[in-house]
């Protein structure tokens, strides 16, 4: 076995490559939002001076991207690979949006829970030796995405309260063989998880058992616990999957409540909102996390955090078909320091 | 809780502690705001009558301006909040057919007026119009037999 495989999902980077820098742009709800100081940009309106929601989208990748390179001063050349997705068929966020960005591409899928998987691979792709700088981004639109898998915007109807609320926003990090912090130390890759629930409307749910999975996962292969972080913190499983994913680690001994958030709650207000269960998306981990965690990371605040987005892997033939839903999610260690 | 769950153990866990739409509270705002579309249609055929307008000539058009009203409140962006907040009172008027028309005639404008506009204008309302026809053809076929 590799000597950088520990357990049965989980690697060690030897060489913990380094967040460099990260950015995001979120839409104007998200940007009324309790997180909304930390956000880069708030774009004024959802369609952003372009003709249609997936070009916003696009722009929104677009811009996050240059955001990042301004930030970390690199020019696209010194990127060796961008890793991107979004929710929309064939990723067309990120196709189009990173179309002139004369960077190497990989696309991906892991729904909501890209960023992630995007951070994981890039990771790695460091810690082989592969490549110096990575960038790893995604993004979605809640216009674009009602669009794809729900009903028009303007349609009156009314959704249950375990619906939850895509955020509009794109967020992505650089990561570098060189920096100073913080470190991804461990990735630990999800397997695909469904325990029956075919209701599109109830996400969390559909995608807690996945989240628990891949958590005791972590911990299990890792020999940490929960104590051993700050933060842990899921993609969009709102206020009931929240639940159910505390509940499920517990029952296996892992306490995690005290350390516990997820970004879907995090990333709107839930009285004043109205986001029904909180937010989703492959934007509402992706700008939590370049905004909110990392900003407190490099303040210190944080130390070790353990970014799990989670995803629900449906289309939207899939659920007319009467199917349930694969989720998926994967976990990223990140630490300040690299002493242990 | 239990540490490993079957598919049906978990569906009725997760039954029984999702949040339930409130209902009575739905079914009241529903009746409120239906009823008051409804009361604006009589109003409506009630000045048409009183502009001396004819019986049969009376329903279609209250129909024809009840319809125009839901179109207009769609492209104003405010039926979609209408239908938020009172759910089937504003889906079952004729005025929810409307928007039910129009809101994915707008949606779809970026595809272009072939594939877009006119292609998707009816993904909503096509399957009431298929069966309410299709309903329509048996109730006329039992009439027939029947009377």
């Amino acid at each position: 076995m590799s000597d950088k495989r520990l357990g049965t999902q989980t690697i060690k980077l030897e060489n913990p490559p380094s967040i460099v820098a990260t950015a995001s742009i979120v839409g104007p709800k998200e940007g009324q939002g309790p997180l909304k100081l930390y956000f880069d940009e708030i774009i004024e309106d959802e369609l952003w001076g372009e003709k249609s929601w997936e070009k916003a989208e696009s722009k929104l990748m677009r811009e996050t991207l240059a955001k990042i390179l301004s930030k970390a001063g690199k020019s696209p050349g010194e990127i060796n690979y961008i890793i991107a997705g979004d929710l929309l068929n064939q990723c067309i966020a990120a196709n189009f949006g990173l179309r002139e960005s004369e960077i190497p591409f990989l696309g991906i899928f892991g729904a909501c829970s890209t960023i992630g998987e995007a951070m994981g691979i890039g990771a790695m792709l460091i810690d082989g030796g592969f490549a110096d700088h990575v960038v790893s981004i995604t993004s979605s639109h809640f216009c674009s995405a009602e669009k794809q898998f729900r009903f028009p915007l303007e349609l009156g109807s009314q959704r249950p309260p375990t619906a939850q609320w895509t955020v509009t926003g794109a967020g992505g990090v650089l990561l570098s063989k060189q920096g100073t912090g913080p470190y991804i130390t461990h990735v630990t890759i999800g397997k695909i998880v469904d325990l029956g629930i075919k209701d599109s409307n109830n996400m969390g749910a559909a995608m807690a058992p996945a989240a628990a999975d891949t958590i005791l996962r972590h911990f299990k292969d890792t020999g940490l616990s929960p104590d051993s972080y700050d933060l842990i913190l899921t993609g969009d499983l709102g206020s009931l999957g929240k639940r159910i994913c505390a509940e499920m680690l517990e029952a296996q001994g892992y306490p995690i409540l005290d350390h516990y958030n997820d970004c879907g709650l995090m990333i709107f207000d839930r009285e004043k909102q109205d986001p029904h269960s909180g937010g989703s998306g492959c934007g509402c981990s992706a700008t939590a996390f370049a905004g909110f965690v990392y900003a407190e990371m490099t303040k210190g605040s944080l130390k070790n955090v353990l970014f799990v987005p989670t995803g629900a892997l449906l289309s939207p033939t899939s659920t007319q078909q009467g199917e349930s839903i694969p989720c998926i999610a994967h976990a990223v260690s990140i630490s300040t320091s690299i002493s242990s | 809780m239990q540490k490993n769950f079957t598919k049906e153990d978990y569906r009725k866990y997760v039954e029984q502690i999702s949040p339930k739409s409130k209902v009575l509270r739905n079914v009241v705002r529903a009746f409120i705001i239906g009823g008051l579309i409804c009361i604006v249609g009589q109003f409506i055929t009630n000045l048409l009558t009183a502009l001396g307008l004819k019986k049969d000539e009376l329903s279609s058009i209250t129909t024809i301006i009840m319809i125009f009203l839901g179109a207009i409140l769609t492209g104003l962006n405010i039926y979609d909040e209408l239908g938020r907040y009172a759910g089937a009172g504003s889906i079952v008027p004729i005025t929810g057919f409307a928007n039910s028309i129009v809101s994915p005639a707008m949606e779809f404008k970026s595809e272009g007026y072939v594939t877009g506009v006119g292609a998707k204008m009816f993904v909503i309302a096509g399957p009431v119009i298929v069966y309410g026809v299709a309903a329509s053809v048996v109730v006329g076929i039992l009439y027939y037999l029947i009377k």
